[in-house]
Protein backbone atom coordinates (compact mmCIF):
# COMPACT_ATOMS: atom_id res chain seq x y z
CA UNK A 1 0.00 0.00 0.00
CA UNK A 2 1.15 3.33 -1.06
CA UNK A 3 0.95 6.38 0.95
CA UNK A 4 0.42 8.93 -1.54
CA UNK A 5 -0.73 12.02 0.57
CA UNK A 6 -1.05 14.89 -1.63
CA UNK A 7 0.12 17.30 1.64
CA UNK A 8 3.74 16.05 1.51
CA UNK A 9 6.55 17.70 3.88
CA UNK A 10 9.58 16.84 1.27
CA UNK A 11 12.42 15.35 2.71
CA UNK A 12 14.62 14.15 0.03
CA UNK A 13 14.60 13.35 -3.34
CA UNK A 14 15.22 9.54 -3.97
CA UNK A 15 15.56 9.58 -7.58
CA UNK A 16 15.81 12.24 -10.02
CA UNK A 17 14.38 11.28 -13.68
CA UNK A 18 17.73 10.24 -15.25
CA UNK A 19 18.01 7.83 -11.91
CA UNK A 20 14.19 6.52 -12.44
CA UNK A 21 15.04 5.86 -16.01
CA UNK A 22 18.30 3.89 -15.46
CA UNK A 23 16.49 2.06 -12.55
CA UNK A 24 13.59 1.14 -14.96
CA UNK A 25 16.12 0.12 -17.94
CA UNK A 26 18.45 -2.46 -15.03
CA UNK A 27 14.85 -3.95 -14.17
CA UNK A 28 14.25 -4.50 -18.40
CA UNK A 29 17.56 -6.04 -18.80
CA UNK A 30 16.82 -8.25 -15.65
CA UNK A 31 13.22 -9.51 -16.75
CA UNK A 32 14.80 -10.92 -19.95
CA UNK A 33 18.13 -12.49 -18.29
CA UNK A 34 15.80 -14.03 -16.20
CA UNK A 35 13.39 -15.30 -18.49
CA UNK A 36 15.66 -15.94 -20.95
CA UNK A 37 14.17 -13.86 -23.50
CA UNK A 38 11.11 -12.01 -23.81
CA UNK A 39 9.04 -15.30 -24.74
CA UNK A 40 5.60 -15.42 -23.09
CA UNK A 41 6.31 -12.18 -20.93
CA UNK A 42 3.07 -10.37 -19.95
CA UNK A 43 3.07 -7.11 -17.81
CA UNK A 44 -0.03 -6.51 -15.99
CA UNK A 45 0.55 -2.74 -13.83
CA UNK A 46 -1.88 -1.85 -11.07
CA UNK A 47 -3.69 1.22 -11.36
CA UNK A 48 -2.84 4.03 -11.65
CA UNK A 49 1.14 4.10 -11.32
CA UNK A 50 2.06 0.42 -11.97
CA UNK A 51 0.48 0.64 -15.25
CA UNK A 52 2.17 3.35 -16.35
CA UNK A 53 5.44 1.64 -15.39
CA UNK A 54 4.63 -1.14 -16.73
CA UNK A 55 4.05 0.00 -19.97
CA UNK A 56 7.72 1.90 -20.07
CA UNK A 57 9.55 -1.05 -19.49
CA UNK A 58 7.64 -2.83 -22.07
CA UNK A 59 8.68 0.19 -24.13
CA UNK A 60 12.24 -0.47 -23.47
CA UNK A 61 12.06 -4.63 -23.52
CA UNK A 62 11.04 -3.45 -27.15
CA UNK A 63 13.35 -1.20 -27.49
CA UNK A 64 16.33 -3.83 -26.69
CA UNK A 65 14.38 -6.86 -27.31
CA UNK A 66 12.57 -5.93 -30.21
CA UNK A 67 9.48 -7.65 -28.83
CA UNK A 68 6.61 -5.79 -28.20
CA UNK A 69 4.52 -7.18 -24.93
CA UNK A 70 1.26 -6.76 -24.18
CA UNK A 71 0.27 -4.19 -21.24
CA UNK A 72 -2.72 -4.55 -18.58
CA UNK A 73 -4.32 -2.82 -15.83
CA UNK A 74 -5.34 -4.51 -12.93
CA UNK A 75 -7.48 -2.61 -10.40
CA UNK A 76 -7.18 -4.30 -6.53
CA UNK A 77 -10.48 -2.35 -5.04
CA UNK A 78 -12.59 -5.57 -5.45
CA UNK A 79 -10.37 -7.62 -3.33
CA UNK A 80 -8.89 -5.64 -0.54
CA UNK A 81 -8.76 -7.28 2.64
CA UNK A 82 -9.72 -3.08 4.05
CA UNK A 83 -13.13 -2.84 1.74
CA UNK A 84 -14.80 -2.81 5.71
CA UNK A 85 -12.72 -0.42 7.00
CA UNK A 86 -13.22 2.61 4.50
CA UNK A 87 -15.87 4.35 2.96
CA UNK A 88 -17.50 3.31 -0.29
CA UNK A 89 -14.94 1.86 -2.65
CA UNK A 90 -13.84 3.72 -6.10
CA UNK A 91 -13.31 1.03 -8.50
CA UNK A 92 -11.60 1.60 -11.70
CA UNK A 93 -11.44 -0.87 -14.52
CA UNK A 94 -9.54 -3.41 -14.62
CA UNK A 95 -8.24 -4.29 -17.95
CA UNK A 96 -6.38 -7.09 -19.19
CA UNK A 97 -7.40 -7.80 -23.10
CA UNK A 98 -4.93 -10.67 -23.25
CA UNK A 99 -4.98 -14.15 -22.11
CA UNK A 100 -2.82 -14.30 -18.74
CA UNK A 101 -2.73 -19.24 -19.09
CA UNK A 102 0.24 -20.12 -19.00
CA UNK A 103 1.80 -16.88 -19.30
CA UNK A 104 4.62 -15.79 -17.14
CA UNK A 105 3.44 -12.33 -15.61
CA UNK A 106 5.14 -9.30 -14.27
CA UNK A 107 3.61 -7.56 -11.89
CA UNK A 108 4.38 -4.35 -11.98
CA UNK A 109 3.55 -1.54 -8.71
CA UNK A 110 5.18 2.17 -7.98
CA UNK A 111 6.11 1.45 -4.19
CA UNK A 112 5.82 -1.98 -1.64
CA UNK A 113 4.84 -1.59 1.48
CA UNK A 114 2.76 -3.88 3.59
CA UNK A 115 2.21 -6.25 0.79
CA UNK A 116 -1.19 -6.20 1.06
CA UNK A 117 -2.02 -4.71 -2.08
CA UNK A 118 0.20 -7.59 -3.96
CA UNK A 119 -1.73 -10.10 -2.06
CA UNK A 120 -5.01 -8.56 -3.35
CA UNK A 121 -3.14 -8.37 -6.72
CA UNK A 122 -2.07 -11.95 -6.63
CA UNK A 123 -6.08 -13.22 -5.95
CA UNK A 124 -7.64 -11.04 -8.85
CA UNK A 125 -4.65 -12.15 -11.37
CA UNK A 126 -5.54 -15.68 -10.68
CA UNK A 127 -9.19 -15.63 -10.31
CA UNK A 128 -8.29 -14.09 -14.60
CA UNK A 129 -6.75 -17.48 -15.33
CA UNK A 130 -3.79 -19.54 -14.46
CA UNK A 131 -0.54 -17.86 -15.35
CA UNK A 132 2.63 -20.33 -15.27
CA UNK A 133 4.49 -17.42 -12.86
CA UNK A 134 3.85 -14.59 -11.44
CA UNK A 135 6.83 -12.14 -10.52
CA UNK A 136 7.19 -8.73 -8.74
CA UNK A 137 8.84 -5.64 -10.36
CA UNK A 138 8.61 -2.35 -7.54
CA UNK A 139 10.17 0.76 -8.33
CA UNK A 140 10.58 1.39 -4.56
CA UNK A 141 10.55 -0.97 -1.66
CA UNK A 142 10.24 0.75 1.53
CA UNK A 143 10.21 -2.26 3.55
CA UNK A 144 7.53 -2.60 6.66
CA UNK A 145 6.25 -5.48 5.04
CA UNK A 146 2.97 -6.98 7.10
CA UNK A 147 3.24 -10.47 4.59
CA UNK A 148 5.63 -12.76 3.31
CA UNK A 149 5.48 -10.72 0.08
CA UNK A 150 9.35 -9.84 -1.59
CA UNK A 151 9.66 -8.16 -5.41
CA UNK A 152 11.59 -10.04 -8.15
CA UNK A 153 12.73 -6.82 -9.22
CA UNK A 154 13.47 -3.52 -7.29
CA UNK A 155 14.41 0.00 -8.46
CA UNK A 156 15.32 1.08 -5.51
CA UNK A 157 15.51 -0.07 -1.90
CA UNK A 158 14.73 2.44 0.93
CA UNK A 159 14.58 2.33 4.21
CA UNK A 160 11.68 4.59 5.51
CA UNK A 161 9.86 5.07 8.78
CA UNK A 162 6.04 3.81 8.61
CA UNK A 163 5.70 8.05 9.27
CA UNK A 164 7.08 8.61 6.38
CA UNK A 165 5.41 8.84 3.03
CA UNK A 166 6.72 7.67 -0.53
CA UNK A 167 6.09 9.63 -3.66
CA UNK A 168 6.48 8.30 -7.15
CA UNK A 169 6.05 10.99 -9.00
CA UNK A 170 5.50 10.27 -13.18
CA UNK A 171 5.60 12.59 -16.13
CA UNK A 172 2.11 10.94 -17.56
CA UNK A 173 0.49 12.03 -14.16
CA UNK A 174 2.50 14.89 -12.23
CA UNK A 175 4.76 16.48 -14.95
CA UNK A 176 7.39 15.26 -13.68
CA UNK A 177 9.84 12.13 -13.07
CA UNK A 178 11.42 11.57 -9.47
CA UNK A 179 10.52 10.17 -6.60
CA UNK A 180 10.55 11.83 -3.12
CA UNK A 181 10.47 10.93 0.58
CA UNK A 182 8.32 13.42 3.24
CA UNK A 183 6.07 13.62 5.83
CA UNK A 184 2.58 13.81 6.01
CA UNK A 185 2.14 17.92 7.19
CA UNK A 186 0.56 18.61 10.33
CA UNK A 187 -2.78 19.67 9.91
CA UNK B 1 -16.95 11.93 -5.95
CA UNK B 2 -17.52 9.68 -3.41
CA UNK B 3 -20.94 7.98 -2.45
CA UNK B 4 -22.09 9.05 0.78
CA UNK B 5 -25.49 8.13 0.56
CA UNK B 6 -27.31 5.05 3.08
CA UNK B 7 -29.95 4.40 0.78
CA UNK B 8 -30.46 4.79 -3.10
CA UNK B 9 -34.61 5.90 -3.37
CA UNK B 10 -34.57 8.22 -6.20
CA UNK B 11 -32.96 9.66 -8.79
CA UNK B 12 -34.52 12.93 -8.31
CA UNK B 13 -32.44 13.79 -4.85
CA UNK B 14 -29.11 12.81 -6.63
CA UNK B 15 -26.71 15.23 -7.45
CA UNK B 16 -24.89 14.94 -11.15
CA UNK B 17 -21.61 13.50 -9.62
CA UNK B 18 -23.10 11.52 -7.27
CA UNK B 19 -25.16 9.37 -10.75
CA UNK B 20 -21.85 9.61 -12.90
CA UNK B 21 -19.85 7.85 -9.63
CA UNK B 22 -22.81 5.28 -10.02
CA UNK B 23 -22.29 4.99 -13.67
CA UNK B 24 -18.85 5.25 -13.83
CA UNK B 25 -18.11 2.48 -10.95
CA UNK B 26 -20.80 0.30 -13.56
CA UNK B 27 -18.65 0.52 -16.04
CA UNK B 28 -15.40 -0.29 -14.41
CA UNK B 29 -17.69 -3.32 -13.30
CA UNK B 30 -18.77 -4.49 -16.98
CA UNK B 31 -15.68 -6.24 -17.36
CA UNK B 32 -16.50 -9.05 -15.18
CA UNK B 33 -19.48 -10.20 -16.91
CA UNK B 34 -16.62 -11.48 -19.56
CA UNK B 35 -14.25 -13.65 -17.28
CA UNK B 36 -14.05 -16.67 -16.92
CA UNK B 37 -14.70 -17.03 -13.62
CA UNK B 38 -17.68 -14.40 -13.01
CA UNK B 39 -16.96 -13.64 -9.40
CA UNK B 40 -15.08 -11.20 -6.68
CA UNK B 41 -15.16 -11.02 -3.45
CA UNK B 42 -15.84 -7.06 -2.05
CA UNK B 43 -18.72 -8.29 -0.67
CA UNK B 44 -18.08 -11.88 1.37
CA UNK B 45 -20.01 -12.50 3.98
CA UNK B 46 -22.89 -9.47 3.25
CA UNK B 47 -26.23 -10.15 2.79
CA UNK B 48 -28.16 -8.91 0.26
CA UNK B 49 -32.64 -9.63 0.86
CA UNK B 50 -34.41 -8.87 -2.64
CA UNK B 51 -37.99 -7.73 -1.50
CA UNK B 52 -40.09 -7.91 -4.01
CA UNK B 53 -44.40 -7.23 -3.86
CA UNK B 54 -44.65 -7.02 -7.55
CA UNK B 55 -43.92 -9.36 -10.03
CA UNK B 56 -40.49 -8.85 -11.89
CA UNK B 57 -38.44 -11.19 -13.90
CA UNK B 58 -35.35 -8.57 -15.12
CA UNK B 59 -34.79 -6.74 -12.46
CA UNK B 60 -35.13 -9.49 -9.33
CA UNK B 61 -32.88 -11.62 -11.40
CA UNK B 62 -30.53 -8.43 -12.10
CA UNK B 63 -29.77 -8.02 -8.50
CA UNK B 64 -29.81 -11.87 -7.79
CA UNK B 65 -27.02 -11.93 -10.14
CA UNK B 66 -25.15 -8.67 -8.95
CA UNK B 67 -25.30 -10.12 -5.54
CA UNK B 68 -23.62 -13.49 -6.22
CA UNK B 69 -21.03 -11.99 -8.93
CA UNK B 70 -19.64 -9.82 -5.70
CA UNK B 71 -19.85 -12.36 -3.55
CA UNK B 72 -23.00 -11.23 -1.30
CA UNK B 73 -25.33 -14.05 -0.01
CA UNK B 74 -28.46 -13.02 -1.74
CA UNK B 75 -31.93 -13.82 -0.20
CA UNK B 76 -35.22 -13.74 -2.43
CA UNK B 77 -38.36 -12.83 -0.49
CA UNK B 78 -41.42 -12.66 -2.63
CA UNK B 79 -44.89 -11.77 -1.02
CA UNK B 80 -46.68 -14.40 -2.73
CA UNK B 81 -46.09 -17.43 -0.47
CA UNK B 82 -44.62 -15.49 2.28
CA UNK B 83 -46.17 -13.94 5.82
CA UNK B 84 -47.25 -10.88 3.57
CA UNK B 85 -50.07 -13.34 2.02
CA UNK B 86 -51.14 -13.91 5.82
CA UNK B 87 -51.89 -10.38 6.23
CA UNK B 88 -48.43 -9.06 7.83
CA UNK B 89 -47.90 -5.84 7.54
CA UNK B 90 -45.11 -4.09 5.24
CA UNK B 91 -43.34 -2.78 8.18
CA UNK B 92 -43.50 -5.72 10.18
CA UNK B 93 -42.28 -8.26 7.34
CA UNK B 94 -39.23 -5.62 6.96
CA UNK B 95 -38.69 -5.54 10.71
CA UNK B 96 -38.41 -8.93 10.69
CA UNK B 97 -36.33 -9.32 7.77
CA UNK B 98 -34.14 -6.44 9.03
CA UNK B 99 -34.19 -8.84 12.65
CA UNK B 100 -31.70 -10.86 10.63
CA UNK B 101 -29.19 -8.24 9.92
CA UNK B 102 -28.97 -7.98 6.37
CA UNK B 103 -26.45 -5.27 4.94
CA UNK B 104 -29.05 -4.11 1.62
CA UNK B 105 -32.54 -4.54 1.04
CA UNK B 106 -33.59 -4.09 -2.25
CA UNK B 107 -37.39 -3.39 -2.13
CA UNK B 108 -40.26 -3.88 -5.09
CA UNK B 109 -43.50 -2.30 -3.93
CA UNK B 110 -46.38 -0.86 -6.05
CA UNK B 111 -47.03 1.50 -3.16
CA UNK B 112 -45.10 5.02 -4.50
CA UNK B 113 -42.74 5.64 -1.26
CA UNK B 114 -42.79 2.06 0.25
CA UNK B 115 -38.94 1.99 -0.14
CA UNK B 116 -38.15 5.78 1.79
CA UNK B 117 -40.29 4.27 4.63
CA UNK B 118 -37.83 1.49 4.62
CA UNK B 119 -35.27 3.63 4.49
CA UNK B 120 -36.85 5.44 8.02
CA UNK B 121 -37.31 2.29 9.73
CA UNK B 122 -34.63 0.22 9.13
CA UNK B 123 -30.79 1.02 9.58
CA UNK B 124 -29.47 -1.11 6.78
CA UNK B 125 -28.96 -0.25 3.30
CA UNK B 126 -32.39 0.05 1.21
CA UNK B 127 -32.59 -0.02 -2.53
CA UNK B 128 -35.78 1.23 -4.59
CA UNK B 129 -36.28 -1.50 -7.15
CA UNK B 130 -39.43 0.31 -8.27
CA UNK B 131 -42.36 1.54 -6.48
CA UNK B 132 -45.97 2.62 -8.04
CA UNK B 133 -45.40 5.25 -10.56
CA UNK B 134 -42.88 6.80 -8.32
CA UNK B 135 -39.50 5.82 -9.37
CA UNK B 136 -37.36 3.07 -10.59
CA UNK B 137 -33.48 4.63 -10.30
CA UNK B 138 -31.59 1.40 -10.71
CA UNK B 139 -33.03 1.11 -14.68
CA UNK B 140 -32.31 5.23 -15.44
CA UNK B 141 -28.60 4.31 -14.55
CA UNK B 142 -28.48 1.10 -17.00
CA UNK B 143 -30.28 3.35 -19.45
CA UNK B 144 -28.02 5.95 -18.83
CA UNK B 145 -25.24 3.62 -19.46
CA UNK B 146 -26.22 2.30 -22.52
CA UNK B 147 -26.40 5.59 -23.69
CA UNK B 148 -22.78 6.98 -22.78
CA UNK B 149 -21.72 3.51 -24.14
CA UNK B 150 -23.45 3.76 -27.35
CA UNK B 151 -22.95 7.86 -27.80
CA UNK B 152 -19.71 8.85 -25.49
CA UNK B 153 -21.37 11.40 -23.40
CA UNK B 154 -24.77 12.80 -22.52
CA UNK B 155 -24.44 16.54 -22.35
CA UNK B 156 -26.51 18.21 -25.11
CA UNK B 157 -27.85 14.49 -26.32
CA UNK B 158 -31.73 14.90 -27.44
CA UNK B 159 -34.57 12.07 -25.81
CA UNK B 160 -37.70 11.04 -26.51
CA UNK B 161 -39.76 9.44 -24.31
CA UNK B 162 -42.97 7.53 -26.10
CA UNK B 163 -45.67 6.21 -24.29
CA UNK B 164 -47.41 6.04 -21.21
CA UNK B 165 -45.24 8.46 -19.48
CA UNK B 166 -47.92 8.86 -16.40
CA UNK B 167 -47.88 5.73 -15.06
CA UNK B 168 -43.98 4.50 -15.54
CA UNK B 169 -41.71 5.24 -12.74
CA UNK B 170 -39.35 4.63 -15.30
CA UNK B 171 -40.35 7.92 -17.66
CA UNK B 172 -39.85 9.99 -14.43
CA UNK B 173 -36.28 8.75 -12.97
CA UNK B 174 -34.98 8.81 -16.51
CA UNK B 175 -36.01 12.32 -17.18
CA UNK B 176 -34.73 13.57 -13.40
CA UNK B 177 -31.67 11.87 -14.79
CA UNK B 178 -31.55 13.00 -18.40
CA UNK B 179 -32.11 16.51 -17.11
CA UNK B 180 -29.51 16.42 -14.55
CA UNK B 181 -26.74 15.38 -17.00
CA UNK B 182 -27.52 17.99 -19.78
CA UNK B 183 -29.86 15.95 -22.15
CA UNK B 184 -33.13 17.20 -23.83
CA UNK B 185 -36.43 15.78 -22.85
CA UNK B 186 -39.22 15.31 -25.15
CA UNK B 187 -42.04 13.08 -23.78
CA UNK B 188 -44.99 12.18 -26.09
CA UNK B 189 -47.52 9.98 -25.86
CA UNK B 190 -51.65 10.27 -25.97
CA UNK B 191 -52.80 13.08 -23.81
CA UNK B 192 -54.11 10.98 -21.04
CA UNK B 193 -50.84 9.66 -20.86
CA UNK B 194 -48.79 13.00 -20.54
CA UNK B 195 -48.51 13.94 -16.56
CA UNK B 196 -48.77 17.22 -16.03
CA UNK B 197 -44.76 17.27 -14.38
CA UNK B 198 -43.61 16.91 -17.45
CA UNK B 199 -43.21 20.36 -18.12
CA UNK B 200 -42.24 21.34 -14.94
CA UNK B 201 -39.69 19.33 -15.26
CA UNK B 202 -38.99 20.81 -18.52
CA UNK B 203 -39.81 18.39 -20.41
CA UNK B 204 -41.42 19.38 -24.30
CA UNK B 205 -44.73 17.69 -24.98
CA UNK B 206 -45.19 16.07 -28.19
CA UNK B 207 -48.87 14.26 -29.34
CA UNK B 208 -47.58 13.29 -32.35
CA UNK B 209 -45.08 10.50 -32.85
CA UNK B 210 -43.89 11.67 -36.37
CA UNK B 211 -42.55 14.90 -34.63
CA UNK B 212 -40.95 13.42 -31.50
CA UNK B 213 -38.89 10.97 -33.11
CA UNK B 214 -37.35 13.39 -35.43
CA UNK B 215 -33.33 14.53 -35.01
CA UNK B 216 -33.74 12.77 -31.01
CA UNK B 217 -30.71 10.59 -30.48
CA UNK B 218 -32.26 8.31 -28.58
CA UNK B 219 -35.93 6.88 -28.64
CA UNK B 220 -37.29 5.39 -25.31
CA UNK B 221 -40.92 3.21 -26.08
CA UNK B 222 -42.16 2.60 -23.14
CA UNK B 223 -44.44 -0.48 -22.41
CA UNK B 224 -48.54 0.09 -22.78
CA UNK B 225 -50.12 -1.49 -19.17
CA UNK B 226 -52.71 -3.35 -21.12
CA UNK B 227 -55.23 -2.45 -17.78
CA UNK B 228 -54.99 1.11 -18.91
CA UNK B 229 -57.17 0.43 -21.92
CA UNK B 230 -59.69 -0.49 -19.26
CA UNK B 231 -59.47 2.07 -17.32
CA UNK B 232 -60.50 4.16 -20.29
CA UNK B 233 -57.27 6.50 -20.96
CA UNK B 234 -56.72 4.64 -24.56
CA UNK B 235 -59.54 3.83 -26.87
CA UNK B 236 -58.17 0.73 -27.85
CA UNK B 237 -54.94 -1.35 -28.42
CA UNK B 238 -54.78 -1.10 -31.70
CA UNK B 239 -55.44 2.39 -32.20
CA UNK B 240 -52.52 3.08 -29.84
CA UNK B 241 -50.69 0.98 -31.83
CA UNK B 242 -51.74 2.65 -35.29
CA UNK B 243 -50.57 6.01 -33.68
CA UNK B 244 -47.91 5.41 -31.17
CA UNK B 245 -46.28 2.08 -32.51
CA UNK B 246 -42.59 2.44 -33.53
CA UNK B 247 -42.56 0.78 -36.84
CA UNK B 248 -39.61 0.85 -39.14
CA UNK B 249 -41.12 2.39 -41.73
CA UNK B 250 -41.93 5.71 -39.56
CA UNK B 251 -38.35 5.10 -38.24
CA UNK B 252 -36.86 5.40 -42.01
CA UNK B 253 -39.29 8.30 -42.82
CA UNK B 254 -38.48 10.15 -39.65
CA UNK B 255 -36.11 9.42 -37.37
CA UNK B 256 -31.86 9.62 -37.50
CA UNK B 257 -29.87 7.01 -39.12
CA UNK B 258 -27.75 6.71 -35.72
CA UNK B 259 -30.98 6.85 -33.70
CA UNK B 260 -30.84 4.42 -30.18
CA UNK B 261 -33.83 2.44 -29.93
CA UNK B 262 -34.77 1.80 -26.18
CA UNK B 263 -36.85 -0.15 -23.98
CA UNK B 264 -37.35 -1.07 -20.67
CA UNK B 265 -39.18 -4.42 -20.92
CA UNK B 266 -40.78 -6.11 -21.33
CA UNK B 267 -41.99 -5.50 -24.98
CA UNK B 268 -45.66 -5.99 -26.16
CA UNK B 269 -44.56 -6.54 -29.68
CA UNK B 270 -47.11 -4.95 -32.40
CA UNK B 271 -48.32 -2.63 -29.87
CA UNK B 272 -45.29 0.14 -28.67
CA UNK B 273 -42.93 -1.89 -30.96
CA UNK B 274 -42.78 -3.59 -34.36
CA UNK B 275 -40.75 -6.84 -33.63
CA UNK B 276 -38.68 -6.03 -36.79
CA UNK B 277 -37.58 -2.61 -34.52
CA UNK B 278 -37.59 -4.54 -31.27
CA UNK B 279 -34.91 -6.79 -32.92
CA UNK B 280 -33.63 -4.31 -35.28
CA UNK B 281 -29.87 -2.72 -35.61
CA UNK B 282 -30.88 0.47 -33.92
CA UNK B 283 -32.43 -1.71 -31.10
CA UNK B 284 -30.08 -1.83 -27.78
CA UNK B 285 -32.72 -3.16 -25.68
CA UNK B 286 -30.48 -6.57 -25.02
CA UNK B 287 -27.66 -4.15 -24.11
CA UNK B 288 -29.74 -2.49 -21.28
CA UNK B 289 -30.50 -5.54 -19.97
CA UNK B 290 -26.53 -6.45 -19.50
CA UNK B 291 -25.91 -2.98 -18.51
CA UNK B 292 -28.56 -4.06 -15.95
CA UNK B 293 -26.19 -6.28 -13.93
CA UNK B 294 -23.40 -3.75 -13.80
CA UNK B 295 -25.42 -0.97 -12.86
CA UNK B 296 -26.86 -3.53 -10.20
CA UNK B 297 -23.33 -4.49 -8.81
CA UNK B 298 -22.39 -1.12 -8.82
CA UNK B 299 -25.33 0.61 -6.71
CA UNK B 300 -24.49 -2.78 -4.06
CA UNK B 301 -20.78 -2.24 -3.85
CA UNK B 302 -21.60 1.25 -2.93
CA UNK B 303 -24.06 1.16 -0.53
CA UNK B 304 -22.33 -2.22 1.04
CA UNK B 305 -18.99 -2.15 0.23
CA UNK B 306 -17.40 0.38 2.61
CA UNK B 307 -17.88 0.56 6.29
CA UNK B 308 -20.69 -1.38 8.21
CA UNK B 309 -22.79 -1.17 10.90
CA UNK B 310 -22.67 2.59 11.69
CA UNK B 311 -23.88 6.01 9.54
CA UNK B 312 -21.62 6.43 6.52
Amino acid sequence: MTSRSSRLREKAEVLDASALDRALTRIAHEILERNGGAKDVTFVGLRTRGVTLAQRLAAKIAAIDGTTLPVGALDITLYRDDLNLRGAPVVRATDIPFSIKDKTVVLVDDVLFTGRTIRAALDALIDLGRPKMIQLAILVDRGHRELPIRPDYIGKNLPTSRREAVAVRLTEHDGEDRVVIGEPEEA
Amino acid sequence: MGWTRKDLLTIRELEPAEILTLIDTAASLEEIAGREIKKVPALRGKTVVNLFYENSTRTRTSFEIAGKWLSADVINFAASGSSAAKGESFVDTARNIAAMSPNVVVVRHSSSGAPALLARELSCAIVNAGDGAHEHPTQALLDLLTIRNKKGHFEGLSVAIVGDIAHSRVARSNIHGMKKLGMTVTVAGPPTLIPPYAQELGCKVSYRLEDAIRDVDVIMMLRLQQERMHAGLIPSLREYSRYWGLTLDRLAAHARPDVLIMHPGPVNRGVELSPEVADGPYSVILDQVAKGVAVRMAVLLLLAGGRSGEEK
